[in-house]
């Protein structure tokens, strides 16, 4: 029968496996619902709609991620829905699931994924996509999605990812671009009513009924045809009623999405030991290499009563010792310094633990970061110049000077941080050497000023440096990456300037990744839908895990390539290391960020002249084209509301006290 | 300007008294480790308001202490730990809010105020029952027989400092096979806790080195009860009972 839990059959394989704690489920606050929930029509329709979320990463990584988590909730607290999370099962419980003919389960019911209806993937990063094709294999359900027939699941992506679905389009059936609370909840509408009518027209007409309304991307409606030289010439729809372009959604009003409520506690231990509360959602600073910044417009604040009730009940429900004020730049909140002060008055002595990811460059940053430890320890701050110089941080519109950045680590070491964190980029546009070699003048000088505020010399400084991804929806949509041999030689000329001085040597750290794993990541970021046949053939030679260095292998890729690609003129170097034309149509052209092109290449012209544009929380609009294309506006405060003082945390204790 | 930061404000409250609890760990959820059950405690704690002692520092940690826990994967019905407290509990009234608080599967049994001494000196010996699907009752009977009539079984096991090879047939103080209410094959014993412990799966090792016993899979395991040995009545006593 459908729905029902292998987990009898699983048992006896979890005493072979590592982490066997990692399939069990159970967590707190987790949920198992009954399989028909939503019962049954006159005629014996199934009245339910069943969702099995995957994070394609193994358990430690996917269990904390705030967007599955969310989506669990809101499609579970639906009376006629349920939900399941499933991740990718490691190479050792793969073997034996094959071996004994059992197929990718979830970890709270422990379904079949293949008896769902839809199976949504979450992408964060397009690492993922090989852990996919051993999921729908493991499920039983044919990776291509013209095999499939009204028996399989309905594969939808979701995620930063599915802003260029390209290059797996072959492999799902839709993609969900954007904010998913709304756009999940509008999904399983349609696809209740469909099995309500007793599937009409099968698994086609569902996937054209989410086409039809714009928001759902479903690849087979679409057809790409090429140039001569390998370009697109245009993606268009191959069916009527099928729009041109597919829409992002956008949740407005955050404070009506207090979500997770209940986040999960996983029993095993995971990347991420902590609860968070999502404080803003999009950025407007206009990094010009960061595509989140860029996808999530405009700004959309939470406000700091919202934030307020969200961390209490968060903590009730979970028991959680430390809470992650997350968003894109969480200084930038218009009411950051009220709600670090009223959650650490609140909070004091509670032994309960405040966090922002601190990335902004300025001594404002500084003030927050000691608020929130009033009184725990000051290990680590981390900051985000990501360019080396002066002039390669205008080139990519970090508003950051040098003076800015020493000022505020002075004021780190001052207030008794001991350790600070710097992350750059390496590759940039029109990046030479000497813009990568002034990380370590800046390294030194950061530890020269800190040894003289600090008086001592027991302080640290990391560099910490990546080679940058030129990714789709950004003014460096059009860039070429830098090659791998070139991006390798310029960290290697770094970490030898770095080290040469005797005198800082051992405070500075120095940690690197080398550019190979970039490539790839390149490739699959902007790649259309011919690196479908690339991602195939890894998988088939055995690719899994590839955000993992120790399963990643360069060489498999390039070799897959050779062979994917063979026919189609293009090559990985094409993909990454070319630099496009403004009239080149991109793969992703027809997924509608609200970004407009023109404005995006405009923003490029400027990048290349090294002129900076402001943030448009602050000055005039400068027209990125998203709020009229979307209908929003940007949501910020101040509401100049307070955080009431407030009984927190263990008031059960009354009950418990001896009279 | 003050390179050495001290925490300001008063030290932490002392500890006014100090419990012991037996929790089980049941089903599923015996794949979790002793580190695992740490953290779900430690958030359980918090979650359901018992005022716990803090070590002083920038890094407090509650007063908690283990004793002596199960390796992963057996299920067990007597693990034991130890919580300190700054005002004064009922203990009852911990054991309900707790379980409120830690996921199914994860079970307060009982809590009791401490008594004088090591918890760890009363945790002499475990008393285990071992089921074994797809095994015949006669087969592990013979087997478990052959077993016990040795005097020493030597089994190695790798240790963080290497390869040790001990006793696995000395501690075992009783070993009773029998029949499942379901008709599986089961084996009840009473292990003495020694130094390295022999664990079921030591135990299995040396009974599959003294006969010719090979389970087509590995048995599960339940700790049905830790605690005082007594040789003359053979028995193993709750160690949370009141001297
Ligand atoms: C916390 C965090 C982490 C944590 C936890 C990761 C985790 N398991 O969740 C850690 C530290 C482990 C981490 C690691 C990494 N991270 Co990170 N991380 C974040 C951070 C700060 C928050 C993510 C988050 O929770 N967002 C909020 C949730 C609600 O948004 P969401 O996940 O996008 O989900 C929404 C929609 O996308 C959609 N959706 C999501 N899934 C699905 C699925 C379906 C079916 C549908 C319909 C919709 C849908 O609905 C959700 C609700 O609206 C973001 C920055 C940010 N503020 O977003 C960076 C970010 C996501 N990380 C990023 C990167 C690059 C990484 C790493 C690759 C870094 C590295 N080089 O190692 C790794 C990858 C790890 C991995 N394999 O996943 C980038 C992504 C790059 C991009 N898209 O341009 C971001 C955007 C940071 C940045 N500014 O560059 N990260
Ligand atoms: S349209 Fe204007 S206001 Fe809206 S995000 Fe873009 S620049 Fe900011």
């Amino acid at each position: 029968m459908s729905g029902e839990s292998i987990f009898s059959a699983l048992e006896p394989l979890l005493e072979k496996v590592s982490k066997p704690i990692q399939y069990v489920g159970g967590e707190l606050n987790s949920t198992v619902k009954d399989w028909h929930v939503g019962g049954h029509g006159p005629g014996g329709e199934d009245l339910t709609v069943r969702w099995a979320l995957m994070y394609p990463d193994a358990y430690e990584v996917g269990v904390p991620n705030q967007g599955v988590m969310i989506l669990y909730e809101v499609l579970n607290e639906r009376p006629d829905a349920l939900a399941e999370r499933s991740y990718a099962v490691w190479p050792d419980m793969e073997a034996l699931l094959r071996e004994h003919g059992l197929p990718q389960f979830t970890v709270d019911g422990h379904r079949p994924i293949g008896d769902f209806d839809v199976f949504g993937l979450s992408f964060s990063t397009e690492l993922g996509y090989t852990n996919m094709l051993t999921a729908l294999d493991l499920a039983g359900i044919p990776l291509h999605a013209a095999d499939r027939t009204d028996e399989h699941p309905i594969v939808v992506m979701g995620g930063h990812a599915s802003f260029n679905p390209e290059p797996v389009a072959d492999f799902i059936d839709a993609a969900i671009v954007g904010d998913g609370e709304e756009a999940v909840l509008a999904a399983t509408d349609i696809i209740s009513e469909w099995k309500a009518r007793g599937k009409p027209g099968g698994r086609l007409e569902v996937l054209r009924r989410l086409a039809a309304t714009g928001g759902v991307y479903v690849p087979a409606f679409y057809d790409v045809d090429y140039l001569p030289d390998g370009r697109i010439q245009r993606v268009a729809p191959a069916e009527a009623g099928v729009p041109w372009r597919i829409d992002k959604h956008t949740v407005m009003d955050l404070d009506a999405w207090p979500y997770p409520k209940k986040p999960l506690v996983p029993l095993a231990e995971s990347v991420h030991e902590r609860m968070s509360v999502e404080i803003f959602r999009g950025c407007t600073r206009g990094c010009r290499f960061c595509q989140a910044g860029m996808i999530t417009r405009p700004v959309r604040e939470r406000s700091i009563t919202g934030i307020g009730e969200m961390v209490e009940a968060g903590l009730a429900a979970t028991g959680f010792e430390e809470v992650g004020l997350l968003s894109l730049s969480s200084a930038d909140h218009t009411e950051i310094g009220e709600i670090a002060k009223g959650l650490a008055d609140r909070y004091e002595g509670t032994n309960t633990g405040l966090s922002l990811p601190s990335t902004r460059v300025d001594a404002f940053n500084i003030d927050l970061a000691n608020e929130l430890t009033r009184n725990g320890r000051r290990s680590g701050l981390t900051f985000a110049p990501e360019g080396g110089s002066e002039r390669i941080r205008k080139v990519i519109n970090k508003m950051v000077t040098e003076e800015d950045l020493i000022r505020t680590v002075a004021a780190a070491y001052g207030a008794g941080w001991r350790q600070v964190k710097l992350y750059f980029m390496c590759g940039l546009p029109t990046e030479t050497d000497e813009d990568v070699l002034q990380i370590a003048e800046v390294a030194k000088r950061v530890i020269e000023t800190g040894r003289q505020v600090a008086g001592h010399n027991d302080i640290r400084c990391t560099v910490s440096i990546g080679g940058f991804i030129p990714k789709p929806h950004t003014p460096f949509q059009w860039a070429a990456q830098l090659g791998p041999e070139e991006t390798d030689a310029r960290l290697y000329k770094l970490r030898d300037a770095i080290r040469a001085d005797k005198r800082y040597g051992r405070s500075i750290g120095f940690r690197y990744h080398d550019g190979k794993p970039g490539i790839v990541e390149g490739l699959l970021s902007r790649g259309d839908r011919r690196v479908g046949r690339v991602i195939e053939q890894v998988w088939r030679d055995g690719g899994r895990f590839d955000g993992w260095s120790e399963h990643f292998s360069y060489d498999r890729w390039m070799a897959a390539a050779e062979t994917g690609l063979e026919g189609t003129g293009v090559d990985v170097a094409w993909y990454t290391t070319r630099e496009r034309e403004e009239s080149e149509v991109l793969p992703w052209d027809h997924i509608d960020s609200g970004l407009d092109k023109e404005w995006l290449w405009q923003d490029w012209l400027d990048a290349i002249d090294e002129t900076e544009v402001e943030d448009c929380r602050w000055t005039p609009c400068f027209d990125c084209g998203v709020c009229p294309q979307m209908g929003t506006d940007i949501e910020i405060g101040p509401t100049e509301r307070t955080l009431l003082p407030l009984t927190v945390l263990g008031s059960g204790k009354q009950d418990m006290l001896r009279s | 300007m003050a390179a050495q930061r001290t925490p300001d404000g008063p030290p932490p409250p002392p500890a006014v008294q100090k419990l012991r609890i037996q929790y089980a760990r049941r089903g599923r959820l015996r794949y979790s480790s002793t580190r695992d059950f740490g953290r779900a405690l430690e958030r359980a704690l918090r979650r359901s308001g018992v005022p716990m002692a803090y070590s002083a520092g920038f890094h407090p940690h509650p007063k908690i202490s283990y004793a002596n826990g199960a390796a992963t994967g057996a299920a067990s019905e007597a693990e034991y730990f130890e919580i300190s407290v700054t005002e004064q509990v009922d203990p009852d009234s911990v054991a309900t809010a707790l379980n409120e608080a830690l996921p199914d599967g994860l079970d307060i049994v009982s809590v009791v105020d401490a008594q004088p001494g090591a918890l760890a000196d009363r945790l002499q010996a475990s008393r285990w029952l071992l089921e074994f699907p797809g095994v015949e009752p006669a087969d592990l009977e013979r087997a478990v027989a052959g077993f016990m009539a040795q005097e020493h079984v030597e089994v190695e096991r790798m240790f963080k400092k290497g390869l040790k090879s001990y006793d696995a047939r000395g501690p075992v103080e009783r070993a009773v096979t029998g029949v499942s209410e379901d008709g599986c094959a089961i084996l009840t014993m009473v292990v003495r806790h020694t130094t390295p412990a022999v664990r079921p799966d030591d135990v299995l090792s040396a009974i599959a080195a003294a006969t010719s016993f090979a389970p087509p899979q590995s048995p599960k395991a339940t700790r049905l009860a830790q605690g005082i040995w007594s040789s003359e009545t053979e028995s193993v006593a709750d160690p949370l009972a009141a001297d």
